[in-house]
């Protein structure tokens, strides 16, 4: 039996039962799951739409955006007021549709900057709106206590986060496969040709940071309810800009599934250990995150890939010799 | 027909005059080649027509719209394509996807994922690549990568193509290739204006010659004016014979 070969021919086939056995276990999960699980899954879900909108943008131009956390957390603020007057769909609508404009707005003033102004321009508008927002929220709308969600079924929670995921890898798959997937990775390729090969690179960066951060904004609105409390400095915590990046180097950026590996297991990691090992978690995953980048400059995805190739051409060795074997007793 | 015409067009940086004043303009179905000894300013020129730069005074007309203001993007959709002195390739896509990038955003109008696979596929075994199409860019030589950048332009189905320095670093051999592909290139009908220092390259196949000295236009003719022009052989060719011996 050939294995390789049935493994390549049957490749979409593979996948796409993966993806079905995946999305049965994660939508009866809730049905005989203890609600610790049910909430695990959804911060691993929610880990993963934030690696994979981030991973979109960044990670094909190059622009290391670390605006992620302010995102995230207009998503959250947008749950944090509106809950219990609008219903919870438009909310996340409302949550996602923010972050986009606000990520419009950035855009169309930052993209023009190059490299590291970028980062650092997104890192300080993260400070900025969290001050901004706690600011608003205690001393003019006096939330001094910030605000208290009511407690929300997890069930119902993690099928929310799980329709975000789906739809975010459904369209962001679809970018990546469409011509505005090829123009953002020839903007990271070389942004000057791409320019000159009729591509508005200012465009096609501001239209697809936008599209990236509906994403997170709509995550943030879904996750609020499991914060039960929510105040601006926890929505806008600046490491919620790390993680991302965190996941998507360690997954490995240059595929699809890259990000996605990444996120389930950070989130798994994070959730478990860290309420075991408190602080030491974050040095742990520190010191795994180095070896990664020192040894797997192509994460996850990229060491299965040269495991693939090595052990491709060692079976096929082995076989040659096989073959030279059947050849001598004939 | 004049295809690209540029009047009084100078591109200052700070102080200095990288291009100044200079008149210039390129007939429909020419191969136009730009001479100049090293900072004379052919690349900015060449930056200044794909508006790569802005224009400090002048202006620059192709098939008599003006391209002043417009951005790369736009003049590229035009029908103005071109390569790099030190090459630009997408180091993070294989060669052909190099080459659709072109074929997908250079064209006027919006074109099919299909008719742009095509286009690159057609573009690339133009400039004679097809057996690399698969291949990692970065596994190209020099020679190969520059080749790419000529296929990606074509990709872009562009009237007037610049090419900047397609012979520089190659062997006696490539010169002659990259000749025929320039000259192949300009019997479908595309105009061509090219920055070269290869000589026997720029005499062998232009039909007229410009010649930039400290960002002015000293010279213009066909190829044997040029050879036989006193200013040119001074400033220009002189120094190179001299630096042979």
């Amino acid at each position: 039996m050939d294995i390789t070969r049935l493994l390549t021919r049957y490749r979409k086939l593979l996948v796409a039962g993966f993806i079905i056995l995946v999305l049965i276990f994660l939508t009866t999960f809730p049905l005989y799951g203890n609600d610790y699980y049910v909430k695990l899954l959804t911060f691993i879900l929610m880990m993963t739409v934030l690696a994979v909108s981030w991973a979109m943008f960044s990670g094909t131009t190059g622009y290391m955006s670390l605006a992620t956390a302010a995102f995230f957390g207009v998503g959250i603020m947008a749950t944090a007021f509106l809950e219990g007057t609008l219903p919870f769909p438009l909310i996340i609508v409302i949550g996602g549709l923010l972050a986009s404009a606000l990520a419009f707005l950035i855009g169309l003033v930052t993209l023009r900057l190059k490299g590291i102004y970028f980062a650092i321009f997104t890192f300080g508008f993260v400070m900025f709106i969290g001050q901004v927002a706690y600011y608003i929220d205690v001393h003019i709308l006096n939330n001094a206590w910030g605000h208290d969600l009511p407690l929300a079924n997890p069930g119902t929670l993690l099928y929310w986060m799980l329709g975000l995921t789906v739809v975010t890898l459904l369209i962001i798959h679809f970018i990546r496969r469409s011509r505005y997937g090829l123009a953002l990775l020839s903007i990271g390729g070389n942004e000057e040709a791409a320019e000159h090969m009729g591509i508005n690179t200012t465009m096609a960066k501001v239209m697809l940071f936008t599209i990236s951060a509906v994403f997170m904004g709509a995550a943030g609105a879904i996750y609020a309810p499991a914060l039960i409390h929510v105040e601006a400095r926890i929505a806008f915590n600046v490491f919620n800009s790390f993680t991302p990046i965190l996941m998507a180097i360690f997954g490995g950026m240059g595929q699809f599934h890259g990000p996605i590996i990444g996120a389930v297991v950070y989130g798994y990691l994070d959730r478990t250990l860290r309420s075991e090992l408190q602080e030491y978690f974050m040095v742990i995953f520190g010191v795994i995150l180095v070896v990664v980048i020192l040894f797997l400059p192509n994460g996850i995805t990229g060491l299965i890939a040269t495991l693939r190739d090595k052990l491709g051409g060692v079976i096929a060795k082995w076989r040659k010799g096989g073959q030279a074997e059947e050849h001598a007793n004939t | 027909m004049r295809i690209l015409e540029g009047q009084g067009v100078s591109k200052y940086f700070g102080g200095l005059a990288a291009v100044s004043d200079v008149d210039f303009h390129i007939d429909q179905g020419e191969i136009v080649g730009l001479i100049g000894p090293n900072g004379a300013g052919k690349t900015t020129l060449f930056n200044l027509v794909s508006a790569a730069f802005p224009i400090s005074s002048g202006e620059i007309r192709f098939k008599g719209h003006k391209l002043n203001g417009l951005k790369p993007h736009r003049i590229c959709k035009m029908g103005v394509s071109r390569t790099f002195q030190e090459t630009k390739v997408f180091g993070n896509m294989p060669v052909i996807q190099n080459v659709l990038v072109g074929a997908f955003f250079g064209s006027p109008k919006r074109i099919s994922a299909a008719d742009a696979a095509g286009e690159a596929s057609r573009a690339l075994e133009f400039a004679g690549l097809s057996a690399m199409a698969g291949h990692l860019i970065q596994d190209l030589t020099l020679v190969n990568q520059k080749r790419v950048e000529v296929a990606r332009a074509l990709a872009t189905r562009p009237e007037l193509l610049l090419l900047d320095e397609l012979m520089a670093g190659l062997n006696p051999t490539e010169v002659s290739e990259a000749m025929e592909l320039v000259t192949k290139i300009r019997d479908t009908g595309i105009t061509i204006f090219m920055v070269e220092h290869v000589m026997k390259a720029i005499m062998g196949i232009c039909e007229r010659i410009l010649v930039l000295h400290h960002g002015e236009k000293i010279a213009e003719g066909t190829p044997k004016e040029i050879a036989t022009n006193k200013t040119v052989i001074e400033i220009y060719l002189g120094e190179e014979t001299r630096a042979g011996n």
